[in-house]
């Protein structure tokens, strides 16, 4: 049983705090069809060599809901949305312990092609990372690569990713222009909706906003929203806010365990732990 | 420190930075000035009827009926000068030995000169040697014949304690008394109408074979040569180092293999190029086979060598230089390790690579020892592309060497030697210039 689903039988909180309650999300829809474990780690810790950065990690995160993930930096964060499509690989004393299941399936398996992997996980970075090409060029690159060659199923493609990341009317007259010319904003959308094209299961963001200023953050926030339920959505995220406001469930790391997760109406007005309870009411960061 | 010190000391250093550059540049100037104005001088020249004459029969080119005009007519003007000739051959006759052995000397130095001007005097056997077939192609050489003409060169070792200074004596005092004293004022009045003088615009100097080991002719076989073997070098290098960079970048664990690897590659990029040469010589010709002597194969082969760590390096630090994230970004979009090198990290690395690259090729296209055991050859005719497996080739390099130094008439030819560096220069300058050009355009690009 999911981690999240036991927190709700929880006591209240005698000393419920006024802070908190700005915290209150809004009344969000049950997802038919959601809600199944999608990603699941046992006892699951992934070291830098020798150092243990996450420990022991058991959770569910469940399909098409969004799951945010916070704490404190240096916790793990990034290193356990990385591990999810092994990212990590990349680094090259960074090894795993414990099993990450993906649909049922071991991500760290030997006969895993994290390849394949990493076309049903998709990925958007802190800092926007568009590549030196023409903006149509961006879109269509993972849709190449998965063998799509015809011109018109490509445009087809690009306009719809472009249209689900809220950017086809900003930038569909300048589809051949290079994408670095795009603003901090448009850029990270436009990473999204090139992961989008990809047709993910899974959307990964590593503080999508954090180089973003607030107007664009709002832009990537009402992104989200519109895309929850269609993926399943981690977002890590420094800004409780945020958090608070896109997520459906959040997981609070610190020094690496991860504390506790719950649906995040609950942990943020109700946490169940003391560290949960001062990290979000800001006694430490 | 305060505002003041501050902002003097920025101001010294703009100045002192913008002076540096400014030596640079007229240093630059000071090298390339002379090599362009002389080198130019083997295009465009004043040239006498006799480059027209030779043009004409070795080449098949110029009008040939006004050439024999003009030769008609500078023949008339000469027939003055042989008759004198053979007016005091005959007072030679006449003259008892210790006047004879007075005159004989100078007058053989006399004869040389004008054979100098003119070619073969009446009388003369036909000489075996083109280039002494034909008088002084060039007027500015001609000049210079005239001078010896008038003047014997002599040494004063009058005072032992400096090196003996030469100076010169007057042959129109020399032969004062003697029939011949009149030949010198009239071949100095007359030198124009014998040679007739016109400027020239020679491009047969870069597109011509030379004759008679670059006594007449063009450079083109060197040149067709310098460019096989540059292409030939990259040919090999390029790829080869491209692959050698990303495998260093992408692929190798660092371990005793790799560090190994890369300090050979590090070692490799300072050895002289001599010892290329000989390399290239002790492997690629005697042990490989490659050829089965000197070839432009062998000697691209041993260019390739010598480049490779440069094009290795520059290709290196170009994919070092590729932003993480955007590996990052291909990867996670479900690419692979190839696909993502293929598609983002080697046209973002391109400007480096192809700079590196574009540098070599300039080295290539410059370097003289590589190739001296391995490919060139002196004196040649322009090689066609089926003949690089095996056949040698002249090359820029190795010819502007050979003409300053082995040439046996490396004085009677200076402009061509000129010539060859210039058009050697204006290569690899051309070159780098496109090297910067195309970066420029991928940078922007890349940049949008
Ligand atoms: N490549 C690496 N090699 C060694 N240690 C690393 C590496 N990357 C991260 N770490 C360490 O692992 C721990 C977790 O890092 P991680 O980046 O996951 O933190 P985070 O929660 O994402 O932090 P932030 O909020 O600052 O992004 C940190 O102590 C960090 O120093
Ligand atoms: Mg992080």
């Amino acid at each position: 049983m999911p981690m999240a689903l036991e927190a709700t039988g929880m006591k209240k909180k005698s000393n419920d705090s006024a802070v908190l309650d700005i915290y209150l999300p809004p009344e969000r829809k049950k997802i038919e069809g959601g809600g199944k474990p999608h990603v699941v780690a046992k006892n699951f810790s992934i070291y830098y060599g020798e150092f243990e950065a996450v420990k022991k990690v058991n959770a569910d995160i469940l399909s098409k809901y969004v799951t945010a993930i916070i704490g404190p930096s240096g916790c793990g964060k990034s290193t356990f949305l990385r591990a999810i499509n092994r990212m990590n690989d990349l680094i090259p004393n960074c090894h795993t312990t414990g099993a990450l299941m993906f649909d049922g399936e071991d991500v760290y398996g030997k006969f895993t092609d994290e390849v394949l992997l990493r076309k049903k996980i998709g990925m958007v970075f802190q800092k926007p990372n568009p590549f030196p090409k023409s903006i149509f060029d961006n879109i269509a690159y993972g849709p190449r690569l998965h063998g799509v060659k015809d011109r018109k199923t490509l445009e087809g493609i690009v306009e719809q990713s472009l249209r689900k990341a809220a950017l086809w009317d900003e930038v569909s007259d300048r589809l051949d222009k290079n994408a670095l010319g795009l603003s901090g904003g448009q850029q990270q959308r436009l990473c999204v909706a090139r992961t989008l094209a990809v047709e993910p299961e899974i959307l990964l963001l590593d503080e999508p906003t954090s180089a973003l200023d607030p107007k664009a953050t709002a832009k990537i926030e009402d992104l989200i929203q519109e895309l929850r339920g269609s993926y399943t959505i981690m977002i890590v995220t420094h800004n409780m806010q945020q958090a608070s406001r896109v997520s459906d469930y959040t997981m609070f790391f610190y020094e690496g365990v991860l504390v506790e997760h719950a649906p995040t109406a609950e942990l943020f007005t109700r946490p169940k732990d003391k560290m949960t309870e001062d990290y979000i009411t800001g006694r430490f960061s | 420190m305060n505002l003041g010190t501050r902002k003097l000391l920025d101001r010294s250093f703009t100045a002192l930075g913008f002076g540096s550059i400014v030596i640079m540049g007229l240093a630059l100037l000071v090298v390339l000035a002379p090599i362009a104005s002389k080198g130019i001088g083997a295009i465009v020249f004043q040239g006498t009827i006799e480059h027209r004459k030779m043009l004409l029969s070795e080449f098949g080119r110029g009008d040939a009926e006004k050439i024999s005009k003009e030769e008609a007519s500078a023949k008339e003007a000469r027939q003055k000068v042989f008759d004198m000739l053979a007016t005091f051959d005959q007072e030679l006759e006449q003259m008892d030995f210790d006047r004879q052995s007075k005159y004989r000397n100078s007058y053989e130095q006399v004869k040389s000169a004008l054979r100098g001007l003119y070619g073969p005097l009446p009388g003369d056997t036909e000489p075996a040697l083109m280039r002494f077939q034909y008088g002084q192609t060039r007027w500015d050489k001609a000049e210079e014949k005239l001078h010896e003409l008038l003047y014997e060169q002599k040494w004063d070792y009058s005072n032992p304690d400096v090196i003996a200074k030469p100076y010169d004596v007057s042959r129109a005092a020399e032969f004062e008394g003697t029939s011949l004293v009149k030949l010198f004022s009239y071949v100095e009045e007359n030198l124009d109408r014998m040679m007739l003088p016109e400027w020239t615009i020679y491009w047969g100097f870069i597109t011509d074979s030379s004759i008679d080991a670059h006594f007449f002719g063009g450079i083109w076989p060197e040149i067709q040569g310098t460019i096989f073997l540059a292409i030939g070098a990259m040919l090999f290098a390029f790829p080869l180092g491209v692959i050698a960079a990303i495998y260093f970048t992408e692929y190798a664990r660092d371990g005793f293999l790799t560090s190994m690897l890369r300090s050979a590659n590090s070692t490799l990029a300072g050895v002289p190029s001599i010892v290329f040469g000989l390399f290239g010589l002790a492997f690629f010709i005697n042990t490989m086979h490659v050829s089965h002597s000197k070839s432009v194969l062998a000697g691209s082969l041993t260019l390739a060598i010598m480049v490779l760590p440069t094009i290795i390096r520059a290709a290196e630090e170009a994919i070092l230089a590729v932003p993480k994230t955007y590996k990052e970004a291909s990867l996670s979009l479900g690419s692979t390790k190839w696909n993502t090198i293929v598609t983002v990290i080697l046209p973002a690395a391109l400007p480096g690579i192809l700079t590196g690259g574009v540098i070599s090729l300039g080295r290539a296209a410059g370097e003289t020892a590589p190739i001296i055991f391995t490919a060139a050859v002196s004196v040649g005719t322009a090689i066609g592309i089926g003949d690089v497996l095996s056949s040698p080739t002249p090359a820029l390099s190795w010819n502007i060497y050979n003409l300053a130094s082995e040439h046996e008439a490396a004085a009677e030819i200076r402009h061509v030697q000129y010539g060859m560096v210039l058009s050697l220069v204006t290569i690899v300058l051309l070159l780098n210039l496109s090297a910067i050009i195309l970066r420029a355009r991928i940078s922007k690009k890349l940049k949008g």
